[in-house]
């Protein structure tokens, strides 16, 4: 689903790259976390799967096609099979929790009647019941994460990307929301989440990749945050 | 495609800067009017000139007992043979379509005619002091002026020769001139009307960079993204447009149409006329705002 070969970013004006010789599989339907100290790469990591930064070196393959080969006119229909969930949720105040989902439906062109019916069953399958008129700013921090997650998910994309979801999120809130990673992850979706939460990987155990200045230092099935190789 | 969505969005836009779009929309306004008036002089300067070089003519003026200039004080009134010699050699001439006498009577009669509305003018101008002319018809009235009228210039029995279209000349200075400033001006604004969609595109989409960049990452084509925008500029355009429209038919209406009072000669122009500037306004407005918002969201709105 995901297929990095030798892939090399830098920045420019940067001397270390932010990701060196990484190479890596994720199958479709997996759950993979990305560890590593801030800087260590996660992020470009997740930016070059969107295509919104091009890799320096080597190959990304991402649902089946090659992103070097993929014209800029097509980048959009390579996101609508990508999900995407932020730390800082980047709702849309001024629109409700329906209208927040719907959005990103009637913006690749949606029929109406079509986004009647998922975005209701979307709703419900992030636990959001009886709250689709309230506005962002009056759900907490979780609740607004899991309207983030419906947006991300409620065009069915193959792959979910999850920059730090619980970044901003207690620990007992944060359990909520990797259910409905787990859930969505269920569906066939693969997930991959960048976080800095030990708790979190510990409890999950799914395959961990983590990073260190730029390199996959380990690549571990069922693994947890901190241990040694 | 969903018209109604799009649509939504351009009027969230436009409201939220509300300034900027009623600022847009009456500095178009007003350059498309300019532009259109400039335009409509230009046709009526062509109609005007169009119809008066077909009619322009040479009056060659003959010497009588009463005029009392050098050249006749010298040669005398004219003779009937000096007459019959002057037409001739008028007639003879390549350039000449036709020669008519008008004799001192018409004249005098024409004189009082069109002098009507200044009763002391005519009453101290006793007859006799209106001579009896030729009228030569020219068939190239501009080129051949001179050329026809040094011929018979200084001949016996000639007073002087007056050319129409040096009658005609300032009045299409006049115009010319009206013209050159109304097109400057609108080009001038023209230019503030493309900075200031450049400008409003830029405030606009600067407000709307969350919703940009959420549609950007769930994968809206770039034509979805840029849409809302385009049609911001064009709504600013067409009603712009509508303004302009009105100025123009009240320019022709209310001033060229009246032209005639202030001129003795003045030709209208057609409904025609007018449709064709306002189309030639509404397609210039499309354009400007059209291509200045497209551009502007090149520089703003990357993949």
């Amino acid at each position: 689903m995901i297929h990095f070969d030798n892939v090399t970013k830098t920045y420019p004006n940067q001397g270390r790259p932010a990701l060196e010789n990484v190479t890596l599989d994720v199958e479709k339907g997996e759950f993979v976390f990305l560890v590593g100290p801030s800087g260590s790469g996660k992020s470009t990591f997740l930016r070059l799967v969107l295509k919104e930064e091009r890799p320096s070196e080597g190959r990304i393959h991402v649902a089946g096609r090659d992103l070097a080969r993929l014209t800029n006119w097509k980048v959009p229909h390579l996101r609508r099979r990508i999900g995407c969930v932020f730390q800082d949720f980047r709702l849309l105040p001024n629109k409700s929790v329906y209208q927040n989902i719907a959005f990103a439906l009637e913006v690749i062109g949606k029929p109406r009647r079509f986004i009647r019916k998922v975005v209701p069953e979307v709703i419900d399958l992030v636990g959001l019941e009886g709250k689709r008129d309230r506005m962002p700013d009056e759900l907490s921090g979780g609740e607004q994460q899991r309207v983030a997650m419906a947006r991300a998910f409620v065009n069915r994309p193959m792959i979910l990307l999850a920059d730090e979801p619980t970044g901003n999120i207690d620990p007992a809130t944060s359990i909520g929301i990797m259910k409905v990673l787990d859930r969505i992850n269920r569906t066939g979706t693969t997930v991959v989440m960048a976080t800095h939460d030990a708790a979190i990987v510990d409890s999950m155990r799914k395959r961990v990749i983590e990073l260190e200045y730029g390199k996959v230092v380990r690549d571990q099935s069922r693994g947890v945050y901190g241990q040694a190789y | 495609m969903r018209a109604q969505f799009v649509f939504h969005e351009v009027w969230i836009g436009l409201r939220r800067n509300l300034t900027m779009t009623v600022a847009l929309i009456v500095v178009v306004a007003i350059s498309l009017s300019l532009l259109g008036t400039g335009l409509l002089f230009v046709k009526q300067v062509d109609s005007t000139r169009t119809y008066w070089q077909a009619r322009v003519q040479l009056s060659v003026y003959l010497c009588s007992s009463a005029v009392v200039s050098t050249q006749c004080s010298k040669n005398g009134p004219v003779t009937a043979s000096e007459q019959q010699q002057i037409q001739s050699e008028l007639k003879s001439n390549p350039d000449v379509t036709s020669v008519t006498f008008v004799s001192a009577a018409q004249n005098y009669a024409q004189f009082r005619q069109e002098f009507s509305s200044n009763p002391s003018l005519v009453n101290s101008t006793p007859a006799d002091e209106i001579p009896s002319s030729f009228e030569v018809k020219l068939k190239n009235a501009q080129a051949d002026v001179g050329q026809v009228g040094s011929v018979i210039n200084g001949a016996p029995g000639v007073d002087q020769i007056v050319n129409d279209s040096s009658v005609l000349d300032p009045f299409y200075k006049l115009l010319d001139g009206a013209r050159n400033a109304v097109v400057l001006v609108a080009i001038f604004l023209l230019v503030a009307a493309i900075l200031l969609v450049a400008n409003t595109i830029r405030l606009s989409a600067f407000n709307r960079r969350r919703e940009t960049s959420i549609m950007r990452l769930v994968g809206a084509s770039n034509f979805y993204v840029q849409l809302p925008f385009l049609v911001e500029g064009m709504i600013a355009a067409v009603f712009g447009w509508l303004v302009a429209t009105g100025l123009l038919v009240a320019v022709k209406a209310f001033w060229l149409d009246n032209l005639h009072q202030y001129f003795a000669f003045n030709v209208q122009l057609s409904a025609t006329d007018l449709v064709e500037v306002i189309i030639l306004a509404l397609i210039t407005g499309l354009l400007i705002c059209g291509l200045t918002s497209f551009l502007t969201l090149r520089r703003y709105l990357r993949v």
